[in-house]
């Protein structure tokens, strides 16, 4: 809230890669001269629980944490996780949704319902919704979990982010055997950005 | 240059920059990072202790042999550390010991939200907290000064956000620091009676010593601002503050005990109204009152988890941020669970389906007092669960033939030893169910004395679990695979039977750590699926349930395989094909 700081909140299931997105995000407002302050869960939400990664950057940043109603972006990798946050969002603030859906355990058993078209009713809410299929792009890159990725290229577009500066994050970032994949995620995510915007 | 990092990779950072060659844990979050950091960088010798206790004692008599020393582990961790702290403080040390204490306001990843800046007072030591990664850094540092100049252990206390926060840091240069020379000094090393007495007169003296150097610090300071409102805060909090006041004075203390009497009593001279913001309990609160200042807090802020700025903007004002969109649905919760071939998974449906009292333990298993498997009636820290199947047997007396415990690996090897003696001593006839998945997976698969590596992943002797519970008079041992519903039932049934307590070790490793296999899938046929959901029951995201068409359907991309729903399925209709 202090200043003009940029609050970007990711989203997801654990397992999703939230931590590495977050991780490569930071990286990069790093590089671009700012003073950044990320939040992660780990532990036991990492086992397929909701959980959210938080980066903040700016001129000077205090607090770690987000509030609510003061995220620039909500990166949401699945989603009822995208409702799950979304009044972490700020009146004015984008939402980038994969179109994912993954069943928590009272769906599965069907206890409860999975909400239908969950993310249309937040387009009809968030002038600034993208829904789009990460998880099939990056199926077509060479492996589903790059999702993550390509939605950091789709952000990085938005954000006006440089290419290349969001490239050397990831080849800090990712395991040398996984970087092509994920090279071509972003590309990809990146692309698809330019396409639509 | 700056970089980012943890908190928890800034402490070891700061460890190591400060000359530490001896750092000891055990494994739990928000703690497990620094120590498993620590030991990767060069002349440090790292280990992954057995418990907590252990950890202390093996820093104690690092820090006398004359190390600087670090000892880390989880909040609740200090509680089994206890012990040897609270003497290891009467002592005092050689080479500078600093034990990490990792708090979890909010319960992100534990099982209660006790706040250890309470160990401050009640074991009479120094305790510190940074606000930041950088001061988790060169905290770190300082704490070993004031560990040597004033001859004692020091606290590190940090929480969560600290610990799982990254920010930027600058590195310092490591410390040339000398092995201290070990002297004999029976008075001040061998607590006896006679000689405690006069360590405690030292310990009360180095008090009087640290309050002073507590008013004098730099890192507890005064920002002087706005001075119509005056905040005490520390650690995290300091920065919630300041997000959303960062106009008004501050009073930020990175030593929260012993407190800095003369220094509070100039701010709050300093300022209209006094308040203090703490996460947790009243610890600073209500020395400040006793002091007779009138200050508030408490009745301002909750002792329940964590706060954060919206909280502080609410309670007292503040740049309070725009209100957020409320979405009119109800959105599911999502609890975590256990991961897909998981070898807990079928014990739980196994002992939920034979209605077993079933005395609970704290790992990943734990997962399996959740819905639809609950199957665990009792869990309370790690540890407990034998102990407690003893005392469910002796109270109820009758049947005992219906308890069991269940026990991870790494849990069993904390502190699931002493209490099976228990029951072999005292003759208590409860089945023992050790989960051994050959890691300690909860808190992200570290090794364990089982496992036969060390932390650096080097080869060591394996623990023999088999060996060692015979070894104590458990005669009845058995192993089993506990993806095999049908042989781990009838191992239950055969060992409840028994008159004799048994030990069953289901053994098979975490099915993140093994990968599935490639020419075999899972397959339902749909004509022969008759919508019963038996196997949605066992709580897996490899299958699901199709409500239209009254089906269940396995999910590709997340089964991997382990068979356990076509056990459970008793119309065949799940089928595992090959190739
Ligand atoms: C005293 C204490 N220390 C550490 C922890 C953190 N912790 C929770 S469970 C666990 C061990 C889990 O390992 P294991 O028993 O092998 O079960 P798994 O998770 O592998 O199924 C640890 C270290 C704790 N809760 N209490």
């Amino acid at each position: 809230m202090a200043g003009k700081a940029m609050n970007i909140l990711i989203v997801g299931v654990g397992g999703q890669g939230t931590l590495l997105t977050s991780r490569i995000l930071a990286q990069v407002a790093v590089d671009l001269g700012y003073d950044v302050k990320v939040s992660e869960i780990h532990g036991m939400a990492q086992r397929g629980g909701s959980v959210v990664s938080q980066v903040r950057y700016g001129e000077k940043i205090y607090s770690p944490i987000i509030s609510k109603g003061d995220a620039d972006i909500i990166l949401a990798f699945e989603k009822l996780e995208a409702a799950r946050w979304l009044d972490y969002l700020k009146p004015d603030g984008m939402i980038i949704i994969n179109d994912d859906r993954v069943d928590p355990l009272p769906v599965m058993s069907g206890k409860v319902k999975y909400p239908e078209d969950i993310d249309q009713h937040i387009a009809q809410m968030v002038e600034k919704t993208l829904v789009v299929d990460a998880s099939s792009i990056a199926v077509g890159c060479g492996n589903v979990r790059a999702a993550n990725v390509v939605m950091v290229g789709i952000l990085a577009g938005a954000m006006g982010f440089p290419e290349g500066e969001v490239e050397k994050a990831i080849q800090a970032m990712v395991p040398p055997k996984a970087l092509d994949i994920n090279l071509k995620a972003f590309k990809e995510g990146h692309n698809l950005y330019s396409n639509i915007a | 240059m700056k970089r980012l990092m943890i908190g928890n990779d800034a402490i070891a950072r700061g460890a190591y920059e400060a000359g530490v060659t001896v750092a000891t844990a055990y494994p739990g979050t928000p703690s497990t990072e620094i120590v498993s950091n620590l030991a990767q960088y060069p002349g440090v010798y790292g280990e992954w202790a057995p418990n907590e206790k252990v950890a202390m004692e093996v820093g104690a008599g690092a820090s006398i042999g004359g190390a600087r020393t670090l000892v880390a582990m989880k909040h609740v961790g200090v509680n089994v550390a206890a012990d040897p702290l609270y003497t290891f403080v009467y002592t005092g040390v050689n080479g500078g010991l600093v034990i990490v204490s990792a708090d979890d306001p909010g319960m992100h990843s534990s099982q209660n939200e006790q706040d250890n800046r309470g160990y401050g007072r009640f074991a009479k030591l120094p305790v510190i907290e940074p606000s930041d990664s950088q001061e988790a850094l060169d905290f770190t540092r300082l704490a070993y000064d004031i560990s040597e100049e004033f001859d004692t252990p020091v606290m590190l206390r940090i929480t969560t956000r600290l610990a799982h926060s990254q920010t930027l840091v600058e590195e310092g240069e490591p410390k040339q620091v000398e092995l201290k020379e070990y002297k004999k000094d029976a008075p001040k090393y061998v607590m006896l009676p006679g000689f405690a007495r006069g360590r405690h007169v030292e310990v009360e003296k180095r008090l009087l010593g640290l309050k002073e150097y507590s008013n004098n610090t730099e890192i507890n300071r005064i920002e002087w601002g706005d001075r119509r409102l005056g905040v005490i805060t520390s650690g995290v909090c300091y920065q919630y503050v300041r997000e959303v006041m960062p106009d008004i004075s501050v009073l930020k203390l990175g030593m929260v005990n012993p407190l800095p009497d003369k220094l509070i009593r100039e701010f709050a001279e300093g300022v209209e109204r006094l308040v203090i913001v703490e996460e947790l309990e009243p610890v600073i609160e209500e020395q400040v009152k006793s002091w007779g200042i009138t200050v508030e807090g408490k009745e301002h802020f909750t002792l329940l988890g964590e706060y954060s700025p919206e909280y502080l903007a609410e309670r007292l004002g503040g740049i309070a941020p725009a209100q957020g969109f409320g979405l009119d649905k109800e959105i599911p919760p999502r609890p975590p669970l256990m991961c897909p071939g998981c070898p807990h998974r079928g014990v739980f449906h196994t002992l939920k389906r034979m209605r077993l009292k079933v005395m609970g333990d704290i790992g990943c298993y734990t997962l399996g007092a959740l819905s639809p498997l609950d199957g665990m009636d009792a869990c309370v820290c790690m540890g407990a669960s034998i102990g407690m199947a003893m005392g469910m047997e002796k109270a109820q007396g009758v049947d005992p033939s219906k308890i069991v415990a269940v026990i991870g690996d790494s849990t069993f090897v904390h502190s699931g030893i002493t209490p099976l003696i228990d029951i072999v001593y005292n003759q208590g006839t409860s089945t023992i169910v050790i989960l051994d998945n050959s890691t300690t997976a909860m808190t992200g698969h570290q090794d364990h004395p089982a496992t036969g590596l060390t932390i650096k992943k080097e080869p060591a002797p394996k623990l023999d679990l088999e060996a060692l519970v015979r070894a104590v008079g458990i005669k009845n041992v058995r192993v089993v695979d506990p993806l095999q519903l049908d042989e781990l039932r009838s191992a239950l049934e055969e060992e409840l039977q028994r008159r004799e307590p048994s030990v069953i070790i289901a053994r098979r490793s975490c099915a993140l750590l093994v990968k599935p296999p490639v020419n075999k899938k899972m397959v339902i046929e749909n004509d022969l699926c008759t919508g019963c959901k038996l196997c949605i029951r066992i709580g897996c995201t490899g299958i699901y349930f199709i409500e239209d068409e009254n089906l269940a359907a396995i999910n590709p991309t997340t089964c991997v395989s382990c068979e356990v729903c076509a056990q459970v399925c008793t119309f065949d209709a799940i089928k595992i094909v090959e190739g």
